[in-house]
């Protein structure tokens, strides 16, 4: 049993990790989206999306590496989940759909209206997707109705003040993440804009932090005690004290020229810190209050199976998705685009 | 406004599963021939140096490249469906599909995802042979993909190697090997890869025979793209015959009501099994109305003597009976296009070997009708096979009507509407785009997706549709 529990944990440090790396690579290309409004231009807009058609696709997998794998490891969870977020879930989808063709449509569009409605599906698509998945996050931390083995609420159950919160959070977040990319990858005066852009996206972003950061502790006792609790509040205080340290790390990058690959790095550790923050949170439940990792964990021969391959797979994945990030590399030559 | 339009919820979850997956498999059906043939015309072109190849490659990737983002976009559809409409499914059988699923994404998904990049746009960045290298992950990716979700659909008709848990009821894994090998899915992979092949080379040909129509016949790339996708059909049609029979005797062994409900054998025979052609098939009274068969050859098509005794669907209790009607009917539609798929290829050898094979009108006509066929036998087989193990969903284990998710109708009939409605409008409008391109034919210096001039280019396809004038001109000259 001693390994079989090893085994779980490690397993919610993968799944963890998966949706790290879906949240900051599909984060910052549906934040390209949500920046689309500000760039009415059809040239900037060509260049923004050139900047991410290469490795959108890939960044996507990982959310189905997150949901597969969620279904692998703990079934239980992801069968209580799913039905419990339905509505979100679903909109997500169609969004990702209408946002993924998108990239392909555009350029095919002949004529200026439906230029115009590829455009506006790749903004509502990203904005939408971005907008659910908040949602779906503070829905898991405000706490799902079990019974039995099944969800046990209703279907509206999801929607809350915290939860939209949440999900404006995660626009604000994931523009800020798209306007550092750009920024890295663009140059001149469209450059100048995405910097501005940064700095917008970064205030609220920040400001978001802090909200949900205050709302989370009143969510649920266990929430409460974790974070104000004592002696609980000297282990989890670097977290907040990070975040600060990385806002005004990032203000500075921002504010001053050069160095374009330092904010994306610094939103990063932002995102990684938000996550730390959630782990503080959620820890041991996969979902709050009700279902232990444990308790959802599939049998340890399947978590067995997968996980010798998982090690062996994702570091050769990890290192093909840089590859293919290498070739891409570089600042985008507006006059050359992948299209 | 009801939105459950007054059917139950397992019911709706059941169309809406069935819409969005026939859906996607449309997509794969196409993309799993298409990056093989893509692979073969880039690899062609770097051996030879033909410049023909090249153009045929820029000239499908571009076709490849939208059909590809429909496949995964509906794909990341399905991988979800499995939780929000199947949720008592999902956690009995997670334990046993879904690390099966999970190594899909990990060996497959990646793979292609991480690679398309550099095949769409990578040729210039990379160099040929890297991006050579590229072409082949993305079509190995998509047999890879393929691989391992046949598998999980292979286990859920012939479900081996498990134990169930007394507590909780889910299904247990014992022996590896025995569910990824489980005895359905040697088959089912063969076949269904096959008919992915057989869909490319009716479409790739179907849009050879257009031009040829057009009289584009001094474009070589036209004649390349009709000369292999009949290649392809002649070869491929006949061995899919031979692997689908051997797949309905494979399924007769562990799924047999399936396989009397594909025949429409609600009777039981002493002396000798006749073949049912066709008919109009009563479940309610038991029988095979108007029926046309031939007496005692379905003996021997099953692997049993002339004079064979056999149980029909009269010794299976109703409950436990499939649909007859929809099976029996879209086993027909598969077959009778699998029949008809071997004639345009026979034919095309013919006219190859007198050297008729570019003016051979009529051939060209019925290439032409046949483009779509593949992607409508792909869905019938798929109905045949899903519907022919109703009403469970795991065979013989679990019951679909107890796998749904504890929702009420009206979510689930909100979505199916939602589904629909963007589905059609999307999905349409991208093969909108498809046909477009299809239908300009392929051009000597061919611009492929990344040269063609990039953010401030003219909208959409304009400077091919200008040259396309000039080629027609020489094309009937
Ligand atoms: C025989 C082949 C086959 C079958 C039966 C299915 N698929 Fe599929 N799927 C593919 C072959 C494929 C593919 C060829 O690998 C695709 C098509 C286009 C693409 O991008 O990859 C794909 C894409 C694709 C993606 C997007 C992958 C990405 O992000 O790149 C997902 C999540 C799924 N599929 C999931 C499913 C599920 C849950 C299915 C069953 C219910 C299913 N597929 C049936
Ligand atoms: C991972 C592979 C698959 C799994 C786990 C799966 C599972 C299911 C489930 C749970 C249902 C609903 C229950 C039912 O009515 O049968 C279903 C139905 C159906 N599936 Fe699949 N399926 C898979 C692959 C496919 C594919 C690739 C197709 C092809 C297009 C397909 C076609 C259908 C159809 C047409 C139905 C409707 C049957 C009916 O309504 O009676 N399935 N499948
Ligand atoms: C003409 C000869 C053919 C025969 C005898 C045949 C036989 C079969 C049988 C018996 C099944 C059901 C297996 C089961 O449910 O367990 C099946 C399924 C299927 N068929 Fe065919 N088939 C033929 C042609 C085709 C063609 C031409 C295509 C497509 C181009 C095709 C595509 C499919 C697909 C996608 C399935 C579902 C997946 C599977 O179960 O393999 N078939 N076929």
């Amino acid at each position: 049993m001693e390994i079989s529990l090893d085994l779980t944990v490690a397993w919610a440090l993968l799944l963890a990790f998966a949706v790290y790396v879906y949240v900051i690579l599909d984060g910052f290309d549906l934040g390209i989206g949500i920046l689309y409004p500000f760039f009415p231009e059809k040239r900037d807009r060509d260049l923004l999306m050139n900047s991410v058609a290469p490795v959108w696709d890939g960044n996507e997998t990982w959310l189905v590496l997150g949901g597969g794998g969620l279904f692998a490891a703990f079934p239980l969870a992801y069968a209580i989940i799913m039905p419990a977020v339905y509505p979100p879930v679903i909109a997500m989808l169609l969004a990702l759909v209408f946002r993924g063709v998108a990239f392909e449509f555009r350029w095919r569009a002949a004529r200026l209206f439906s230029r115009w409605f590829w455009d506006a599906a790749f903004i509502g698509g990203s904005v939408v997707a971005a907008l659910t998945q908040g949602i779906i996050l503070g829905a898991l931390l405000q706490g799902i109705e079990v019974d039995g083995r099944a969800y046990g609420g209703g279907w509206w159950d999801w929607l809350s003040p915290f939860s939209l919160l949440c999900g404006a959070a995660v626009v604000a977040g994931y523009g800020l993440l798209g306007a550092c990319w750009l920024n890295m990858k663009i140059e001149g005066e469209v450059q100048q804009k995405v910097r501005r852009l940064a700095r917008l996206f970064g205030i609220a972003t920040v400001a978001f932090i802090v909200a949900v950061s205050a709302a989370t502790p009143f969510l649920e006792a266990a929430y409460f005690d974790r974070w104000l609790g004592w002696p609980g509040i000297l282990y989890v205080a670097p977290v907040p004290v990070l975040v600060g340290l990385f806002t005004l790390l990032l203000a500075r990058a921002l504010l001053a020229d050069g160095r374009d690959w330092l904010p994306f790095v610094l939103a990063l550790g932002l995102f990684g810190l938000c996550f730390a923050g959630l782990g503080v949170s959620m820890w041991p439940y996969v979902i709050p209050t009700e279902v232990t990792l444990w308790e959802a964990a599939s049998p340890y021969k399947s978590q067995l199976f997968m996980f010798v391959g998982a090690v062996v797979l994702v570091p050769v994945i990890l290192a093909y998705t840089g590859y293919a990030y290498w070739v891409f590399r570089g600042k985008l030559d507006p006059e050359k685009g992948y299209h | 406004m009801d939105l459950s339009f007054g059917v139950d919820a397992v019911l709706l979850a059941r169309i809406q599963f069935a819409f969005t997956v026939s859906f996607h498999f449309v997509f794969p059906a196409f993309t799993i021939g298409l990056a093989s043939f893509l692979t073969v015309l880039n690899g062609m072109y770097l051996w030879t140096r033909d410049e023909t190849y090249l153009q045929l490659f820029k000239y499908w990737l571009k076709i490849f490249a939208i059909s590809f983002a429909m496949g995964v976009v509906s794909g990341i559809v399905m991988s979800y469906q499995f939780g929000t409409n199947w949720s008592v499914f999902s956690d009995l059988a997670g334990p046993v599909i879904g690390p099966l699923m999970a190594y899909e994404v990990l060996t497959a998904f990646f793979l292609e995802a991480g690679f398309l990049g550099i095949m769409l746009f990578g040729r210039e960045k990379v160099g040929n042979t890297l991006h050579m290298v590229a072409c082949v992950m993305v079509a190995v990716g998509t047999a890879i993909s393929a691989t391992w979700i046949l598998s999980v659909n292979s286990w859920m008709q012939t479900p081996v190697g498990f134990s169930i848990d007394p507590d909780t009821g889910q299904f247990l894994p014992e022996d590896w090997w025995a569910i990824v090998f489980n005895p359905s899915f040697p088959y089912r992979l063969a076949h269904t890869l096959t008919a992915a092949y057989l869909t490319t080379a009716f479409i790739v040909g179907g849009v050879g025979a257009w031009h040829l129509l057009k009289g584009r016949v001094l474009n070589k790339g036209v004649l390349t793209m009709f000369s292999m996708a009949m290649w392809m059909a002649a070869v491929v049609a006949p061995l899919q015959i031979i692997v689908g029979h051997e797949h309905g005797l494979n399924t007769y062994e562990y799924q047999p009501t399936k396989v009397l409900a594909m025949e429409g054998h609600f009777d039981s025979y002493e002396d000798g099994v006749p073949l049912i052609l066709f008919g109009i098939p009563d479940q309610a009274a038991g029988e095979m109305r108007y029926a046309v068969e031939i007496p005692r050859i379905g003996g021997p098509i099953l692997n049993k003597p002339w004079d064979a005794q056999m149980d029909g669907l009269d010794t299976v209790p109703d409950e436990l009976e499939p649909p007859v009607g929809i099976v029996f009917w879209s086993f027909r539609v598969m077959v009778g296009i699998g029949l008809l798929m071997t004639v345009v290829g026979l034919w095309s050898l013919v006219s190859r070997v007198r050297g008729r094979l570019y003016d051979d009108r009529w051939l060209h006509r019925a290439a032409l009708v046949m483009a779509p066929s593949g992607l409508i036998a792909v869905l019938a087989g798929w109905i045949t096979t899903e519907v022919g193990r109703q009403p469970f969903v795991v065979y013989g284990e679990l019951l679909t009507a107890e796998a749904a998710s504890p929702l009420g109708a009206a979510a689930v009939g909100a979505s199916l509407v939602a589904f629909i409605l963007i589905y059609f409008a999307i999905f349409g409008a991208g093969v909108v785009y498809i046909l477009r391109l299809m239908a300009t034919p392929p051009l000597p210096g061919q611009r492929g997706v990344r040269e063609e001039p990039g953010p401030i280019r003219t909208a959409g396809i304009m400077p091919a549709e200008h040259q396309t004038g000039d080629m027609n001109k020489e094309g009937t000259a």
